[in-house]
């Protein structure tokens, strides 16, 4: 007896699609701190880590058991199921962007056509927007439950970080949007596959300032107020020790990945490789390129957020929120407004 | 006011133009420096693989020596003791009886010698104070060590090896110097 009609074909491929996205990219975050630890060491004439494995390509094993071994501390004064749920959002919270980021066009297993996205929402960017805002509340709960005056400044200063940066961003994408005229990631992805360039040519403002605000957005230096290590003592991972940390550390390189797909899905084409005939090699085969293409853009995104964040200085708080209000806002709006205004003499 | 000096330069403070506040080219400049130092040789000496050469007036543990037979050169005079501005060094004598003209080059010798590497300076003031050449700061450091008992070495922690029955363990000790 079936109460339900259910493809059961179906959410066993979303599963097993999720488990592989996730895991994926836990994986790559976890090889992303040590790209961290590498690109900063031989940025500045150093080794880096080259003790735990060839190369010291264990190290962030080494590092992960570490962090798991260490003792779990919680505050007297911390409000514990806040203490406990702040990581956790900030984890969560990071994780679910990678439902709406088409990985690659779509394959043929045992018979089935499959999309190499999760969910194909029509509002893919607007999930995005969503889901990246709830990430701040991991932090803020995490730095207000901690009961610290560190963390709780660090707290705040995430929270207006946020606030002012993220209204910069979602300026920047309307005028994209209003190119692509439609919020589905698939859609625009595939209208750069289709066309003649990449989104990147049509919006290079556009495209400038959505990096710097995911920059912010990613609490990456220069935008790293919120964790200011020499002024607020590391902000809201202050009282946080074991996995808890380890948490708040991995959602940074999480978001930091999928920051980074979103950009190369949104300007740089996404598992579009330029110069490529797809119709030439197997369908299968041509989307597992693809994905190869969106995961070598990612890197090379995650590799320039490593570099800005070794050259580049922290910004005093006064300066962050004059680049986010008085340049960023009225940029974007006048990005948007040529794009209007382009898009109209077109007609 | 005239200047001590022509070094002095007037500093320009001219407004920044459009561009320099735009800040861009000045960061994209910064990443090319940085991107610069990829290439760059790194200074890292990897220990435990690679060592530091060190100079050749290098001053490190104390070695007490002993003469091309073998015989301790050390007559416990005390000099040494009275040289040390740390007071790192204490010793007691003994004096030598028949049978062990083999061991002891003079009629008096070094019962007890203890340095304490703790307290010493490695000023190498003992080796310009002794009249028989009986000690010398060799090319190795020490240790770490998990006591502080541990770092006051003993004579038989300092003297080198005998050279007639542990020829190469004599020479290794020995090192290049002296």
């Amino acid at each position: 007896m079936t109460i339900l009609a259910l493809d059961w074909g179906f959410i066993i491929e979303k599963l097993i699609m999720i488990a592989i996205v996730v895991f994926a990219s836990l994986g790559i975050a976890l090889y992303t701190t040590f790209g961290e630890r590498k690109v900063a060491a031989i940025l500045q004439d150093r080794p880096g880590p080259s003790r735990a494995g060839p190369f010291g390509l264990l190290q962030p094993l080494a590092d992960g058991l570490k962090l798991i071994m260490k003792e779990e501390i919680i505050p007297n004064a911390a409000s514990k199921w806040l203490f406990i749920l702040g990581p956790g959002l900030a984890m969560t919270a990071s994780l679910m962007t990678c439902a709406v980021i088409p990985w690659g066009s779509a394959i043929d297993v045992f018979g089935r056509h499959v999309e190499l996205q999760i969910a194909d929402v029509n509002i893919g960017i607007l999930y995005v927007f969503a889901v990246v805002s709830m990430g701040v509340y991991g932090i803020m709960i995490g730095g207000w439950a901690s009961n610290n005056k560190f963390s709780l400044m660090s707290a705040l200063r995430a929270a207006s970080q946020a606030i002012s940066y993220e209204l910069a961003m979602g300026l920047a994408l309307i005028a994209l949007l209003m190119t692509t005229g439609s919020l589905s990631l698939k859609t625009i992805v595939e209208q750069q596959v289709q066309g003649h360039w990449w989104n990147i040519v049509y919006q290079p403002l556009g495209f400038l300032i959505f990096f710097i605000t995911a920059m912010a957005e990613c609490n990456r230096t220069p935008f790293d107020l919120p964790e200011a290590e020499n002024e607020l003592n590391f902000g809201y991972h202050q009282e946080y020790s074991s996995m808890k940390l380890g948490f708040y550390l991995f959602a940074e390189y999480i978001n930091m990945i999928m920051s980074s797909a979103i950009m190369a899905s949104m300007y740089f084409g996404g598992y579009d490789l330029p110069f490529f005939n797809e119709a030439s090699v197997a369908p299968n085969i041509a989307a597992m390129i693809g994905v190869g293409t969106l995961l070598i853009k990612i890197v090379l995104f995650i590799f320039l957020f490593m570099w800005i964040r070794w050259t580049i200085p922290r910004f005093r708080y006064d300066q962050l929120m004059g680049l986010g209000w008085k340049t960023l806002i009225p940029l974007a709006l006048f990005n948007m407004l040529v794009t209007g205004a382009v898009i109209l003499a077109k007609l | 006011m005239q200047a001590l000096t022509n070094k002095a330069q007037a500093v320009n403070r001219k407004p920044m133009t459009f561009l320099e506040r735009l800040y861009l080219i000045n960061i994209i400049k910064g990443m090319m420096i940085t991107f610069s130092h990829m290439f760059k040789k790194q200074p890292t000496i990897r220990y435990p693989e690679e060592k530091r050469e060190f100079s050749p007036v290098f001053r490190g543990l104390h070695v007490l020596n002993r003469d091309e037979e073998g015989r301790e050169r050390c007559t416990a005079c005390g000099l040494c003791a009275v040289a040390c501005p740390a007071e790192a060094i204490t010793m007691e004598a003994a004096e030598r009886v028949e049978g062990e003209e083999a061991l002891y080059r003079e009629e008096k010798y070094a019962a007890k010698y203890e340095i304490n590497m703790l307290r010493c300076i490695f000023c190498g003031l003992c080796e310009d104070a002794c009249p028989k050449d009986a000690i010398y700061l060799s090319e190795t450091f020490a240790p770490a060590n998990y006591t502080r008992k541990g770092f006051v070495y003993a004579k038989s922690d300092l003297l080198i090896p005998n050279p007639k029955t542990e020829a190469t363990a004599f020479a290794e000790a020995k090192g290049v110097e002296a």
